[in-house]
């Protein structure tokens, strides 16, 4: 099964955090990005950039609108994403709670329900 | 869903209104214990309940109809493995035509090659992982017993709903849409590695332990579902023999049920422990209680539920030795466990209630821990006891029930009449054992007229 890690946490301020933490974080993505790929059930991975740089479209009011800035202001936002394939929920649990976001945020599990592959909707 | 509508023979087993025969009786049973097996195994491949409930549905209405009359066929599960296999076969050819959703039809394929595959000879028992999935952390704490009870047990959303005092159809809600969250999200049929292990049978014990609360919560006169506690207990010892948590609880549960029949007198008024008729507790599930404790204690590892079960055991000691009717003319002071010798061994309850509300502090624990220490050290040590945890709980419990009866008791002993009575009268607004109402309303009105006469 496809699942999504959707990695949420409260967005730092500019030079909150130092220099040595961010090395630190980085390191500790690093090894959970050849964790998660060595053991073959890595997707993709994406850190996102902060908040600020999110544009928002929608046509569903007629034409099309431009909006600056993410879809919902919230203190906790999206700040990553990875898409794995693995058995069942606790394999996705798992994995997880080795992210090193969930040590200062939330990782959503979500299941996908269908995905592109080979060029068909498939699950 | 209500695939064991006429298994609810159950249902109809309240004293007085006709016990069906021992033959429909282990029909019942065999046929519950046949349902979690079938249907674990079923579900295991697919994570699918509700497609599993489907192809079983048919094969226990007949196994429902025929078997109380005809006797249980040798192989139950062989028996109704075969039987769903060739309804569904058919079923399945016909509304292969007039379906359209192929992903759906998908499913139903695997689930039929799956059938086709086990073997009706030497089916495996997949019901700890089918307890497992109920009890797993990604489903909602409130709906895990329930859930145990609908496909472990086979009890339907309306007898179910029952036992939890919630209408049919707000619990058939309930389970359909865990039902859909365990296969939705991919919940396994699996068992947890040895790091996950630990924590996840104890939520299995947990959910285990709430059908065993409900039964006391609802009363002896508005429990619908008789034994269904005992049962997964039972279910769960002979699953995981070796843990011996498992073998606590189901020793708990067996030393409460065994009690049960002496709780209500012949008028339905409730009986309080020390004035109960030892003679009319059941023996066999005390020795079978003392067998699980013996083998949990060989094990060597404590835990709350062996605990509950050991202080159980102790109130339960009575039942070997003459009782000392004289005893009871010192009133509320010795409600409560006698030895052997009909003297209540005070000093071993409390040291386990200390150990048990040090391993598993609760409200729960934190009564029974206070009312024991009355009996040792006095109501007033006792009501001490009670108003530190109370003030330390604070609001969550403010509307526990137990606290403020046992709260009334002991001011009743002290002599403080005027707050005795305030504090029955808030137990009694807050109990839902119609029994237990009567009685304490008894003992606050025999407060008021002692009052009355003095004044």
């Amino acid at each position: 099964m496809r699942y999504a890690l959707l990695m949420h946490y409260r967005e730092p301020g500019a030079g909150e955090i130092s220099e040595e933490a961010i090395e630190q974080a980085k390191e500790a993505f690093g090894a959970y990005g050849r964790a998660l790929e060595s053991a073959g059930v890595l997707l993709s991975a994406d850190v996102l950039q902060p908040s600020a740089a999110t544009t928002t479209v929608t046509c569903r009011e007629g034409g099309l609108r431009v909006q600056d800035g993410p879809f919902a202001e919230t203190k906790e936002g999206l700040a990553g994403i990875f898409v794995l394939d693995v058995p069942d929920l606790d394999a996705a649990i798992g994995w997880a709670e080795k992210c090193p976001g969930a040590q200062w945020g939330f990782i959503e599990v979500r299941p996908t329900a269908t995905a592109f592959v080979d060029g068909a909707w498939t699950r | 869903m209500d695939t064991l509508t006429s298994g609810g023979d159950r249902r109809e087993a309240g004293p007085g209104e006709g016990e069906p025969g021992p033959a429909a009786r282990s029909a019942g049973v065999a046929a519950r214990d046949s349902y979690g097996r079938l249907l674990a195994l079923l579900a295991a491949s697919t994570s699918d309940l509700a497609a599993a409930e489907d192809a079983l549905a048919d094969a226990f209405e007949r196994a429902l109809r025929t078997w109380p009359s005809q006797g249980v066929p040798g192989s139950p599960d062989a028996w109704l493995l075969t039987v769903a296999r060739n309804r569904r076969r058919d079923e399945w050819k016909s509304a292969r035509t007039q379906r359209t959703a192929p992903l759906d039809e998908a499913d139903r394929d695997q689930l039929a090659q799956h059938i086709d595959q086990i073997d009706v000879d030497a089916i495996p028992d997949r019901r700890l992982e089918l307890m497992l999935v109920c009890a797993h952390p990604a489903i909602e704490r409130a709906v895990r017993t329930p859930l145990m009870l609908n496909t472990v047990l086979g009890f339907t959303a309306e007898q179910v709903g029952r036992a939890f005092s919630v209408p049919t159809a707000t619990m058939a809600t309930r389970l359909v849409r865990a039902k859909k969250r365990i296969k939705a999200a991919g919940i396994p049929f699996q068992i947890p590695d040895r790091a996950d292990l630990p924590a996840r049978m104890n939520s299995v014990l947990e959910a285990v332990y709430g059908a065993y609360v409900i039964d006391w919560a609802t009363g002896p006169q508005a429990r619908q579902l008789p034994s269904e506690a005992l049962h997964l207990a039972e279910v769960l010892t002979t699953l995981v023999p070796g843990d011996p948590e498992a073998r606590g609880l189901a020793a708990l549960i067996e030393l409460s049920a065994a009690r049960a029949p002496a709780r209500t007198d012949a008028d339905g008024r409730f009986v309080p422990l020390a004035d109960q008729d030892p003679s009319r507790w059941n023996a066999d599930l005390i020795s079978r209680a003392h067998e699980h404790l013996r083998a949990a204690h060989a094990r060597g590892q404590l835990g709350r539920f062996q605990l509950e079960a050991a202080i159980q055991a102790v109130h339960c000691s009575r039942n070997h030795g003459a009782r000392n009717h004289g005893a009871r003319n010192h009133g509320a002071r010795n409600h409560g466990a006698r030895g052997s010798d009909g003297t209540t061994d005070w000093p071993a309850l409390l040291a386990l209630h200390r150990v048990l509300h040090a391993v598993a502090p609760s409200l729960g624990s934190g009564v029974a821990l206070a009312a024991v220490t009355a009996e040792v050290d006095g109501p007033a040590a006792g009501l001490a006891t009670l108003d530190a945890l109370l003030a330390e709980a604070g609001e969550p419990a403010r509307r526990f029930q137990p606290a403020k009866a046992t709260r009334a008791h002991l001011l009743d002993r002290l002599g403080r009449k005027e707050e005795a009575v305030a504090a029955y009268e808030s137990a009694i607004s807050l109990t839902h054992d119609t029994a237990e109402r009567q009685y304490l309303e008894h003992r606050r009105d025999r407060l008021s007229r002692q009052d009355q006469r003095e004044g």
